[in-house]
């Protein structure tokens, strides 16, 4: 089965199932260590993206900006751009300024690359600077996301001995599976490079001072020493299909073997990602992780016919649809709807892959969808239940049925940065939710009232 | 300690301590990372709230999904302006040019959603790549007989201000359109509130209890055909005055309507708004039912403000917010409830907003025009404020550094205008200042944070001059 384009090319897109590409890319900076974002264009874009980050993360978001105005625009934003990286140099004192060009420099024709030369030449001892192109006319949040990370890696990549360490490139989770996944491959022994690591700058502790960025990310000098890796281990299946992502590029460029897995969402997926751990250790999985697995199979059978054969419809980010799809089936919960705003080829074949249950007759996977589209298909589907951000909830609501938050944003409730979707231990966490969702509704729409149920 | 840019230092003052004007009115510094917007969101925000209008962005994605359905600009009736259309521009059209995508999201749009009138929004590569949407709204206004009216809202062109004045002009294409029959002596339009949590509801009410007539509320609960005979109001009452002042500027020099500036925020600034205008119409059975309006609500809200006054007496806050205006009041209303202003700042308040801050505010208090996070965590540490009152953007500044918050921005879900909105107010501003939660900040607790790393820039322990100013007020 093909996916099928969520509506005819050329026309409107009503309420985006997706965000621009420099958001993606300010997240990946985010996660570096002492590193500012910067985004090269009007200051709108960094203050919408602030807001929209904020409102899901609940953190300080600092995101520099040239601050184009109508001279710029005509005769060229380079003095901006440089007058901009010399006062972020001065407020924050960073180590590194990650700058995405916005639709309007790219469009423009910036050279960005030789003015940061410059500004770089001019400046020595200066923070380190990262560029990447990131028009929002060119693919979305999460394809900015995973060309921030490449143009990291091949920034600070240099020729390393090889060493044991190996290289985790997550994609866009949240801090809390950030967390959860270093402490999955720490428990096998392995010294690992997580990029990017926001678990601590996008959810980080109360301050006693005021910190010019959060603490946390990945070090420079460990974003150095990835070319000695011994393995890239890749999250997610749309990237795995991406012949040009960070992975692919340190295997072409210095023989780092890329290992692509999917997101490790559910048991197989979580499996396969624990198997790769295995191989790349040789340590046998520790016994509290095979505890956990253990713990979810049995929750698995304590639950199984309280979600057997319900439909559920699911969009959001590609990987995660993918990674929430494979869970789905591996419980008996019918995937009736896997849709995202993405346009990736990958996508759909993914999808069918995560699926040894479903009925193909009754599955509609769109790509390149908007919330509208999403929603007519709904209508038609009529899922029990509805997994997705926020913006899944005006669709919720209309059909009457229960939302269950995942990915990303969150920004109505709060804790989107600790929800946990991945390993034995988010697939529980969302396993028990989906149940014990399922359990209150039926509860509270019964006339008896049940209180064993 | 935290440094302030060198370009920046003639926007910040001290009150009592700065002499020379503060500056203000300049684009922002590059890279200090300002809390102002973009054009296009000035012009959005203005017109979003015009529930029966069609609002379509032309440009690439993130222009339009960032601001879909985020304010909380009401409608009692239709519910178009929640959603967010936008042409969502790829490479190609870039390359060749939007005009034909934009006319046919436009058709489609106006044919599937049949509203009143349709807007569309320029975003920066509209500007760029040189669409002439002028030409393509009249075209696809005569094929489909509604009007279709462009906003010169290309980001770069400057700040908010500039996108609330390309919102004025287009929202005026609509003005005089209508029929203004039966519209009565007594009428008003209120300007620039935007309904947020039902606020124009509670504003109308209270000039239709006291006998004034409300032709158009814009663009609070917004609909086109009350834009069209708005110019038959003999009154414009015009608050948040950075954005509508312009619209009010065209109908009086249009329709020879005069206009007033008002608040609706606190009880001081909504009395003085009835009054205002009661006293412009100068008719005695209207000033006697605004009288008696006025005493009603202050003698039901004043003595229930007590309770919370008692509990926030010599709290100190903080404010930054959009507009002047709104500053003034808060101020206001901050000293109702015992409470001192000690940092006022705005993002695109002018010579004069700034003047009159300075005048109603005490000597000491901090006055910053376009502030950055980074000064504003410099000075809730330095001032050791208790509250900070602004948008989504200042709250995890002050939620990090361990001080309460009190969203008077957008997306706020409980009204905070008018008599009842200042009991609100209280209670929201009580809630936040007197959670146990504060006890255990870093900041507030006597054990220092285990997390604590070394980069350390200011610490209010080590400011002397708040510890002294703090036991002074003890």
């Amino acid at each position: 089965m093909k996916a099928q384009p969520a509506t005819p090319p050329g026309t409107v897109t009503r309420n985006a199932c997706k965000v621009c590409a420099p958001l993606g890319a300010c997240v990946v900076f985010s996660g570096i260590e002492d590193c500012v974002p910067f985004l090269h264009g009007s200051q709108g874009c960094a203050t919408y993206i602030r807001r929209y980050l904020i409102s899901h993360f609940r953190e300080p978001v600092d995101i520099a900006s040239s601050s184009f105005s109508e001279e710029d625009t005509i005769f060229g934003g380079a003095r901006n751009l440089r007058a901009g990286l010399a006062n972020v140099t001065t407020q924050y004192g960073p180590r590194a300024i990650g700058v995405a060009t916005t639709c309007l420099a790219e469009t423009i024709g910036e050279d960005v690359p030789r003015i940061l030369a410059g500004h770089a030449a001019d400046s020595p001892g200066g923070p380190a600077l990262i560029h990447v192109p990131a028009p929002a006319y060119a693919g979305t949040h999460t394809d900015g996301f995973h060309r921030a990370v490449r143009r990291v890696v091949e920034h600070f990549a240099a020729p390393c001995t090889p060493h044991a360490g190996v290289n985790l490139l997550p994609g866009f989770l949240s801090p809390e599976d950030l967390r959860h996944l270093k402490e999955l491959v720490a428990a096998f022994g392995l010294a690992c490079t997580l990029l990017p690591d926001y678990s601590d700058t996008l959810d980080g502790a109360a301050w006693a001072e005021y910190l010019r960025g959060q603490p946390g990310g990945t070090s420079l000098e460990a974003l150095q020493r990835m070319s000695g890796a011994r393995s890239t281990l890749e999250l997610g299946r749309t990237p795995g299909a991406d012949r040009d992502t960070a992975a692919a590029w340190l295997e072409t460029h210095h023989q780092v073997p890329r290992i692509p897995l999917g997101l490790p969402v559910g048991l197989r997926e979580t499996d396969a990602f624990i198997a790769a751990l295995e191989t790349l250790s040789g340590a046998a999985c520790p016994a509290d992780i095979q505890r956990e697995r253990g713990r979810l199979v049995d929750s698995f059978v304590d639950g199984h016919k309280y979600v057997f054969g319900r439909r559920a419809a699911l969009f959001g980010d590609p990987d995660l649809v993918i990674g929430l799809a494979s869970l789905l089936d591996e419980i008996g919960v019918r995937p009736v709807l896997c849709a995202t705003g993405a346009r990736h080829q990958a996508f759909a074949p993914a999808v069918q892959a995560a699926l040894d249950h479903a009925d193909p007759t009754d599955l509609r996977i769109l790509t390149g969808a908007d919330h509208a589209s999403i929603s007519e298909a709904a209508r038609e589907l009529r899922p029990d239940l509805v997994l997705a951000g926020s913006k899944g909830y005006p669709l919720a609501r209309e059909l009457g049925v229960p939302l269950i938050r995942v990915g990303f944003p969150i920004h109505d409730r709060i804790g989107g940065q600790r929800l946990l979707h991945v390993g034995y231990r988010g697939a529980q966490r969302l396993f028990d939710q989906l149940v014990n969702t399922l359990l209150e509704r039926r509860q509270d729409t019964s006339e008896t009232g049940y209180s064993y149920l | 300690m935290i440094q302030v840019l060198e370009q920046r230092r003639a926007q910040i003052h001290r009150k009592g301590e700065t002499a020379t004007p503060l500056r203000c009115d300049r684009r922002s510094v590059a890279g200090s990372v300002t809390q102002r917007a973009c054009a296009f969101c000035g012009s959005r925000v203005v017109l979003y709230p015009i529930a029966d209008a069609l609002h379509l962005v032309h440009g690439p994605i993130g222009c339009a999904a960032y601001n879909w359905d985020i304010r909380g600009a009401l409608s009692s009736g239709p519910q178009l302006h929640r959603n967010s259309f936008s042409t969502d521009l790829q490479e190609m059209e870039v390359i060749y040019g939007g005009e034909r995508k934009l006319k046919q999201a436009l058709e489609e749009l106006i044919d599937r959603y049949r509203p009143k009138a349709a807007f569309v929004y320029s975003t920066c590569i509209v500007g760029v790549i040189g669409d002439d949407v002028e030409a393509v709204c009249r075209q696809v206004a005569r094929a489909k007989g509604i009007d279709v009216i462009p906003v010169a809202s290309e980001g770069f062109r400057g700040t908010k201000k500039t996108g609330y004045q390309a919102a004025c002009e287009a929202a005026f294409k609509l003005v005089g359109t209508g029929d203004t029959t039966g519209i009565g002596a007594c009428s008003v339009n209120i300007l620039g509130d935007f309904n947020i949590a039902g606020e124009s509801w509670i504003i109308r009410r209270y000039f239709e209890e006291a006998g004034m007539e409300v032709v158009a509320t814009i663009t609070g609960d917004g609909r086109v055909d009350d834009l069209r005979r708005c110019h038959g109001a003999r009154l414009n009452l015009v608050q948040c005055s950075g954005s509508m002042t312009h619209l009010a500027k065209l109908l009086e020099t249009a329709h020879g309507i005069p206009m007033r500036r008002v608040s609706f925020f606190g009880l001081e600034d909504t009395a003085a708004a009835l009054y205002e205008a009661a006293n412009f119409f100068n008719d005695s059975a209207v000033l006697e039912r605004t009288r008696d309006l006025v005493g009603r609500e202050v003698g039901r809200v004043y003595p229930a403000l007590k309770k919370y006054r008692e509990a926030l007496a010599g709290k100190r806050a903080a404010l930054y917010v959009g507009g002047a205006f709104k500053a003034f009041s808060l101020v206001k209303a901050l000293k109702l409830l015992g409470m001192t202003t000690v940092l006022a700042g705005t993002q695109t308040g002018s010579p004069e907003d700034y003047e009159l801050l300075r005048e109603i505010c005490d000597d000491g208090t901090v006055i910053v025009d376009d502030s950055n996070p980074v000064e504003l965590a410099k000075f809730i540490l330095e001032l050791d404020v208790d509250l900070f009152i602004g948008g989504v953007k200042e709250r995890p500044i002050a939620y990090k550094l361990g001080v309460g918050f009190c969203d008077h921005n957008h997306e706020r879900k409980i009204p905070l205008a008018g008599f009842e909105g200042m009991l609100h107010f209280a209670r929201e501003v009580h809630a936040t200042v007197l959670s146990p939660v504060w006890q255990f900040v870093p900041r507030r607790s006597r054990r220092s944070s285990a997390s604590t790393p070394s980069r350390e820039i200011i610490s209010p322990s080590k400011n002397p001059a708040a510890v002294e100013e703090r036991k002074g007020l003890a």
